[in-house]
């Protein structure tokens, strides 16, 4: 029998289309990119405006904001270019073609992921990354191996989480059908949340949005780790070193949701 | 790889049980629960290479039976073993030895070529790519996709669209094809060409088919066994000349009367075992349905002879949806 | 141009407007959800102004935390009936090319949109502007106007509030007629609708140079006007001008707007549409 493809090059074809599709279309891709990044530019605009006024906010002052906004804005960039494509679920689940997806040898999250990776969305990213680089820039920070280390892990874990909040918003959807609107508040609502200093929130919104979602671990936390800064109540600043290992549970929990919506799905448990 | 290969029956069903609970507004405030059964205590078993027409109305339960076989759907009770495997449980496993044509829900990719579909299915099916080369070609030619392979899905016509959702169903040569209204809304040559191509896969091949169908065409021309099924319960198992045995065998007379004419109801009344099908052309033409048993052809055409003169007459043979039509009748409650 | 008070455009437009109404209040289950995104938004837009306001002393450009955080939740009570979000109607009927369809009605184009638009805004009025207040309400405590004529103005606002913003975006979706993709554009609208029209932070609180620059576009308008006059932060002479200023903004864009419709038509019919 003749060697057999890796699973792997099966993603690459499916993802590869998608891909080559998408760069076809070279100015359209091209006025997406831009518009995600102006709008990344805006919400950077609030920032300004807001230490226009003010020294420090939460904390923080506007160097460290600055860098908070870049790893959210970084990592959930990357996150909505891999996992974005999610948000196709209502349509997936209306049209019944869930039920084709189910019935092929891959795993069904892998297939909608597969679906569609969002180039255009890494507008955001690199209004992100410049924001991190220039805040960096102005800072002195006491660089350590572990803290570099932790710097480079952030983006990336920031991603894994927003990406897991994707997964749950996605998995909604096999219980509310039409749910978008609903998942909106806590995927969306995240973002906004951790692109800032969870300090000005009153505590029970700080827990909320540290501990049932961890918007605070994908740049709060992390930020206050590299420069040394204690936290607000409840929130210490150690807990920043902790965010790789919060990513992780939370794509578990995630995944979790996810396999619970597939049962529910085909009728299994109700 | 495990494939089944040997004596066990390809799809083997038994006491199989799916309820659904509707839940329906009773007055103002109150919802009501009510169970339904859309699949009811419904035992088969398909053996290997057997082509087997799976009929029944809308609401029948024919696709849930099929969402059953193939794992998408949790049986409420019962048994199900399709290709040896728990469906449910194994069901990525399952993908890889059974293809399965959805009419209404495609598997291709809409803003693709065909050909791009195909390739990457022969990828997430992991074919080797010399056989899948031979599979592709094998396919397109014998479906005839050489003409729109190259084109986005989205612009093909249904007909084309079907014969490319057969191609990306067959193209890893599975064990068992299952087909759910394949030919709803396809024109006459597009069914007949599609029809074919099942038929010499099966020739050539030896595959399981199992075809969901409204269409009494598809059954006669492709089917060796039957299965019918009406609210949830199978009511016949067995083949074609069976079936039109069981329910009495009935031919229609059709007549062309040289004046329109009302007459012939009572006659009808008064002959046995004979039905008034249809009235056309404003009355000129009728059709009467008739069990050889009860009375002969020649027998009520003298009957209707002595009421209304005829100009021009023609003997139907069975038709399969009268059949089935009357077999829901006779089993009616 | 058709004259307003003809009866039967007058139908007409009670006629699209129930339509728009009812075509959107069906989305009930959406609408809540969408509530419930204002609501979470409105807690953390109330957290970081309220916070702000603190750290600068207790009031920025006049807003004390009362008031920033009355304004904070309101701004996201109006911004689904005023609809700060992306709207592409009328660039997906010039897409399908069934706005040749729309053209041939004996009602004004701008018209017809503006009616509908105009429905859907009251469908949303209730279920998307209702909940964030009540959390807010509950949560924040807000800083909302007795007198009952307030209330009546607050409501002409947010209508006329409403009318600019679909005059800018059927201005938007016009470049439908001469551009393939609209998505680039409809993102930058959104994105500096909502930063100048005070969807962020206050306009009061910008720098110099990025308020004048707010102020010389119709945004502020759309969001800040009403989120001004229910938070009672203009009052007297001060609501007057702020209406004043939206009338004005509200014509200028409906005017703008014919302009590049007759011009659009008139390439449509060049060209054979």
């Amino acid at each position: 029998m003749a060697d057999r493809p890796s699973a792997l090059a099966a993603y690459r074809a499916l993802v590869g289309s998608r891909v080559r599709s998408q760069l076809a279309y070279r100015t359209s891709f091209g006025i997406d990119v831009v518009s995600s990044l102006i709008l990344a530019c805006a919400e950077l605009a609030e920032v300004y405006v807001l230490f226009h006024n003010l020294d420090v906010l939460g904390g923080l002052d506007l160097r460290a904001a600055l860098l908070v906004f870049g790893l959210s804005h970084l990592g959930f960039a990357l996150a909505n270019a891999v996992a974005g494509t999610l948000d196709t679920m209502p349509v997936y689940v209306r049209t019944g073609t869930l039920d084709v997806l189910l019935l092929r040898p891959q795993p069904l999250l892998t297939q909608v992921l597969a679906g569609d990776v969002m180039l255009k969305r890494l507008g955001g990213a690199s209004v992100g990354l410049v924001t991190l680089l220039a805040a960096l820039g102005a800072q002195d920070v006491d660089w350590t191996p572990a803290r570099v280390v932790l710097l480079v892990t952030t983006p990336l874990s920031a991603a894994v989480v927003f990406a897991a909040l994707f997964v749950a918003a996605g998995a909604v959807q096999f219980w509310l059908v039409e749910a978008a609107e609903v998942t909106n508040s806590f995927t969306y609502g995240s973002a906004y949340a951790s692109s800032f200093s969870s300090a000005v929130l009153p505590a029970p919104l700080r827990l909320v949005f540290a501990f049932v979602v961890p918007a605070a671990f994908t740049a709060y936390l992390p930020t206050l780790a590299l420069l040394g800064l204690p936290g607000p109540p409840w929130l210490p600043g150690w807990l920043g070193w902790c965010s790789p290992l919060v990513a992780v549970l939370a794509w578990l929990a995630a995944m979790g949701l996810w396999r619970l919506g597939i049962r529910h799905y085909t009728g299994a448990g109700g | 790889m495990n494939r089944t290969r040997g004596t066990g029956p390809v799809v083997d069903v038994r006491g199989l049980r799916r309820e659904f609970v509707v839940r329906t507004a009773a007055g103002r405030l109150r919802r009501q629960r009510r169970v339904v059964r859309a699949v009811d205590d419904v035992t088969f078993a398909l053996r290997r290479g057997e082509t087997v027409g799976y009929i029944g109305a809308n609401g029948a339960g024919k696709s849930t039976t099929i969402k059953m076989l193939t794992g998408i759907l949790t049986p409420t009770a019962g048994e199900v073993r399709t290709c040896g495997l728990h469906p449910v449980q194994q069901r990525r496993t399952l993908a890889r030895h059974i293809g399965v044509v959805f009419g209404q829900r495609s598997q291709l990719w809409w803003d693709l070529p065909l050909r791009d579909s195909l390739r990457i299915l022969a990828a997430l099916h992991r074919l080797p790519p010399a056989q899948a080369r031979e599979r592709e070609a094998e396919l397109v030619d014998r479906l005839e996709l050489g003409a729109f392979l190259d084109q986005p899905v989205r612009q093909l016509s249904l007909g084309q669209r079907m014969r490319g959702e057969v191609a990306a169903a067959l193209l890893h040569s599975p064990d068992l094809i299952v087909l759910d209204e394949p030919t709803v809304g396809l024109d006459v040559l597009s069914k007949e060409r599609l029809r074919v191509f099942l038929r010499e896969e099966h020739a050539a091949h030896g595959r399981t088919l199992l075809l969901t169908t409204h269409d009494m065409d598809d059954v006669e021309r492709l089917c060796e066994r039957l299965l019918v099924v009406d609210r949830g319960r199978l009511v016949y198992d067995g083949d074609i000349a069976g079936l039109v045995a069981r329910v009495g065998a009935r031919r229609v007379l059709v007549v062309d009367l040289a004046e329109p004419s009302g007459a012939l109801e009572a006659v009808v009344a008064a002959v046995p075992g004979s039905t008034l099908l249809g009235v056309e052309a404003g009355g000129l033409r009728q059709r009467i349905a008739f069990s050889p048993a009860a009375v002969t052809a020649a027998d009520l055409l003298a009957a209707v002879t002595r009421v209304a003169p005829v100009r021009d007459l023609s003997i139907e043979e069975p038709d399969i949806e009268d059949v089935v039509r009357r077999l829901y009748e006779s089993t009616g409650r | 141009m058709h004259p307003v008070y003809d009866p039967v455009t007058v139908r007409v437009v009670a006629v699209l407007v129930g339509a728009g109404y009812r075509r959107y209040a069906s989305y009930r289950a959406a609408a809540l959800g969408g509530a419930l995104t204002n609501s979470v938004f409105g807690l953390l837009r109330a957290s970081i102004v309220a916070a702000a306001v603190t750290s600068a002393g207790g009031t920025i450009a006049g807003y004390d935390a009362a008031a920033v955080v009355t304004y904070a939740w309101v701004t996201q009570a109006v911004i689904a009936p005023v609809h700060v979000f992306s709207w592409t109607d009328v660039a997906q009927r010039v897409r399908t090319g069934d706005i040749a369809v729309d053209l041939a009605r004996p009602v004004d184009l701008q018209l017809q949109f503006g009616a509908t638009d105009l429905g859907r805004a009251l469908a949303t009025l209730l279920p998307r502007a209702l909940p964030p207040l009540v959390v807010g309400a509950l949560t924040f405590g807000l800083v909302l106007p007795r007198q009952p004529l307030v209330w009546v103005a607050a409501l002409v606002c947010t209508l006329l509030a409403v009318g600019v913003s679909f005059a800018c975006r059927f201005l938007l979706n016009l470049l439908s007629f001469w551009l393939l993709d609209l998505r680039g554009p409809v993102t930058l609208y959104v994105s500096v609708a909502a930063l100048l029209g005070g969807l962020y932070v206050p306009v009061g609180w910008f720098p110099g140079w990025l308020r004048t620059l707010a102020l010389a576009t119709p945004f502020p308008s759309m969001v800040q006007a009403p989120a001004d006059v229910i938070s009672g932060r203009v009052a007297g002479l001060d609501l007057l001008g702020v209406l004043a200023v939206q009338a004005g903004w509200l014509v200028v864009t409906l005017l703008a707007g014919r302009l590049v419709l007759s011009r659009a038509t008139r390439k449509l019919v060049l060209q054979g549409g």
